[in-house]
């Protein structure tokens, strides 16, 4: 049934799942078409641009995973709608 | 806490027990590791080394699922639902990597630098989409299979045969390729024939599935996982400790690619590894779309969806994901700090004077490995067998000093290379083949499943039987296992030549097929099953035209659409000029004037220059675009429908569809 709250319910995740979707844009795509640039930051020995394809975006994803699984479980808690 | 769901008295035991079993089991294994060494310190052969090591990795995946035989339904289809999220995670980072990623990923990016890691993001990155878009729902829903959710979503079996259509074709040769590596591997290590390695490797995939389906699957890919995992770092912490001291890769990792990219300049190699969009024809538009079209596809393949049919809850499932993704990050940020090194390795090599004199004794496995495949190892464009050949083939080229482009390595045995290029005792070369065997059987472990299910569980009991009895179903599912596999070790034993080809073609047909249709399921409403068939049929249908088009009727794609191809002027102009001598040749020379002209049409025949690998760039957007216009043109579900898709949406509640599991 569509009740307000379920409503408000499915408006929190759809919110979220857009934020997850903006960040995963971010570090799958837009942060690597300045590669070229990034590449004149040197850190470590590391390229910026290169450290960000092989090491900083995959960290970015797996944080971003466990915020997510979280936060969706802190909405489900707060609209009652968690499994028992 | 999280787990509350009801277990059984023996899986409440095992599943409480888990963390214990896997740390003697990871111990045992490490234990197993150090007496080779000892032994092969003692002097047992490199020979017997390698049997042991694939024999008792083996035995134990086969003791593990002959203990989870099971006669149920449930336990068959989905491990009986009770698989802690951490556990699954594991399990799906081995279902996951498969052969090809653990053999032929550093090689990878040895070969294109930057470029490569276009796989290394596409790979990790679509872990983020099957976590907020499909996992959780499909979970709520509590399907068996893929077409399952479909046929339940669009109301009939239309939309389930075609599901299963496209999940046969994206696995089927995803497997094939999977008993290749192992064939491969188990001919390379156990110098059995290769004929005879991949009915070897069947059976070792067969032991593991077939009496106990996905809980047997799930609890060999958790012990896979730990035995290829182990076998990646070990070479590549190694080979940081000898060169930098440290034995952290990945950080030393900045390190090697400064002294890359040092050694590149010093050598006059145009093309740096740190470069972007330069190797091997990745330009940014193909770069970006092989991201988009890999990270879809892992959001659509059906035997890693289907993993997330076994936790306890939906909840679970969301946490899952991640640490299926953490898993799997440890191998995949691994890998580039293997390459680096690797190349690093080779660089100072050319750098010490390499000469077609002194290479015998500089580098003597290359000619190890040359020998046992002239096409791993060419130096001066010919098989590096011996000194003699390499000395025969570079005087032909007036090479006298060797420089890194003379020596081509072939990308598929970088890694099991490696021990032998940093001097590591054979144990190590043990060691990764027998991970390497563990990433490829646990891949096809999972693929083969889920073939499997979707031909008993949807074709027969679903649109053939739906009275069949529960003891029928799982016999007829076991048959369909056995077929399924031998056809597949058939397939690979002919070595078909496109096999990588394909692998990456998986991900765009599911990508294509699949994605669009389970995405909105979810999170439009108003989707029709006019529109879900239509979608899904103008997806693939575009995916496959492009890729089969392109590959096999390269000619007739190129005259039809030359207005869109991205060709450069000379290319257009030798295709013509071959396309002359074809039409001109004597009725004998036809044939090869035929080879030839097709192969510049490969090169060619494009729709604005996008690689044939990433053919989901036009089909997923056709995918989506037929199914939201055919279902605004069309009826909107009905009331219950949009009853359904409520439900599917809020976590609490029990699954949707029940199943009789007696």
């Amino acid at each position: 049934m569509a009740t307000p709250d379920r409503v408000s319910y499915w408006n929190k995740t759809r919110s979220l799942m857009f934020v997850m979707l903006g960040l995963w844009v971010f570090f799958g795509y837009f942060i690597h078409l300045f590669a070229v640039q990034l590449n004149n930051i040197v850190i470590f020995g590391f390229p910026l641009g290169f450290y960000m394809a092989a090491q900083g975006s995959l960290i970015a994803f797996v944080v971003m995973l466990f915020w997510f699984a979280r936060k969706q479980n802190s909405i489900d808690e707060e609209h009652n709608v968690a499994e028992d | 806490m999280a787990n509350t769901t009801a277990t059984t008295a023996g899986g409440g035991d095992f599943t409480s027990n888990l963390g214990r079993i896997y740390g003697i089991y990871t111990g045992g294994f490490i234990a197993f590791i150090i007496l080779m060494a000892i032994i092969s310190a003692m002097g047992v052969p490199n020979r017997i080394i390698g049997y042991l090591f694939v024999a008792f990795t083996i035995t134990i995946y086969a003791v593990i699922g002959i203990l989870s035989r099971t006669m149920q339904v449930g336990e068959y289809y989905v491990a009986g639902r009770r698989v802690p999220a951490i556990y699954n995670g594991m399990a799906t980072g081995a279902d996951w990597m498969s052969g090809a990623s653990f053999v032929g990923m550093a090689g990878t990016l040895y070969l294109l630098g930057y470029d490569g890691l276009a796989f290394v993001l596409g790979w990790t990155g679509g872990y983020v989409l099957v976590a907020i878009l499909v996992a959780p729902y499909l979970r709520k829903f509590g399907a068996y299979t893929v077409p399952d959710f479909l046929s339940a979503r669009y109301g009939g079996n239309l939309a389930r045969f075609i599901g299963v259509i496209v999940l046969f074709s994206c696995s089927f040769t995803y497997v094939v390729a999977q008993i290749y590596a192992t064939g491969i591997i188990s001919a390379r290590f156990l110098g059995l024939d290769f004929n005879v390695a991949v009915y070897v490797g069947l059976a070792g995939i067969l032991v593991c599935s077939m009496l106990g389906g996905m809980r047997a699957v799930t609890w060999t890919q958790v012990a896979q996982y730990i035995v290829l995992i182990i076998a990646y770092l070990i070479p590549a912490i190694w080979m940081s400790t000898v060169k930098t001291g440290v034995p952290i890769p990945q950080l030393m990792q900045g390190q090697a690619l400064a002294n890359i990219t040092a050694l590149e300049t010093a050598q006059n190699i145009a093309t740096h590894h740190i470069t972007p969009f330069v190797h091997g024809g990745y330009n940014a538009l193909n770069y970006f779309l092989l991201i988009l079209c890999l990270m879809v596809g892992t959001a659509s393949l059906p035997h890693v969806l289907m993993r997330y049919f076994t936790t306890p809850s939906v909840r679970e499932a969301r946490v899952s994901v991640a640490w299926s993704l953490l898993f799997i990050f440890i191998l995949y940020f691994t890998a580039p700090a293997y390459a680096a090194f690797a190349k690093w390795t080779m660089l100072d090599l050319v750098a010490s004077g390499l000469t077609p004199e002194n290479i015998s004794e500089k580098a003597g496995w290359m000619m190890r490995w040359a020998a046992a495949d002239g096409t791993l190892v060419q130096i001066c464009g010919k098989a590096a067998t011996d000194a003699a050949a390499i000395a025969a083939a570079c005087a032909e080229k007036g090479v006298t000093a060797l420089s890194f482009a003379d020596i081509n390595l072939n990308a598929d045995m970088i890694v099991l290379a490696t021990p032998e290029m940093a001097g590591m005792p054979y144990v190590i070369s043990g060691l990764v083949a027998a991970g390497g065997l563990a990433a490829a059987l646990s891949t096809a472990d999972g693929l083969l499943l889920a073939i499997a299910n979707a031909l008993s569980h949807d074709i027969y009991y679903k649109m053939i039987d739906q009275n069949a009895p529960t003891a029928r179903r799982l016999v007829v599912s076991r048959v369909l296992l056995v077929l399924v596999a031998i056809a597949a070790a058939y397939v690979a034993s002919t070595k078909p030549g496109d096999i990588l080809a394909m692998v990456s073609w998986a991900f765009s047909l599911a990508a294509a097929g699949l994605f669009p249709a389970l995405v909105l399921g979810v999170w439009w409403k108003r989707t029709n099953s006019a529109g879900a068939v239509a979608g899904m049929i103008a997806g693939f249908g575009i995916c496959l035209y492009y890729l089969l088009g392109t590959r096999y009727g390269a000619v007739g794609f190129y005259e039809m659409w030359s207005g869109l191809s991205a060709a450069p002027a000379d290319a257009v102009a030798k295709y013509a000029e071959l396309k002359t001598a074809w039409a001109s040749a004597a009725p004998d020379a036809q044939a090869a004037a035929w080879v030839a002209l097709d192969k510049q049409a490969q090169t060619i025949a494009n729709w604005w220059g996008v690689k044939n690998l990433s053919a989901a760039a036009f089909g997923l957007p056709a995918g989506f675009l037929v199914m939201i216009v055919v279902s605004r043109l069309t009826r909107e579900p009905s009331l219950a429908m949009q009853e359904f898709i409520e439900e599917l949406r809020i976590p609490r509640g029990k699954q949707m569809m029940e199943e009789k599991t007696v």
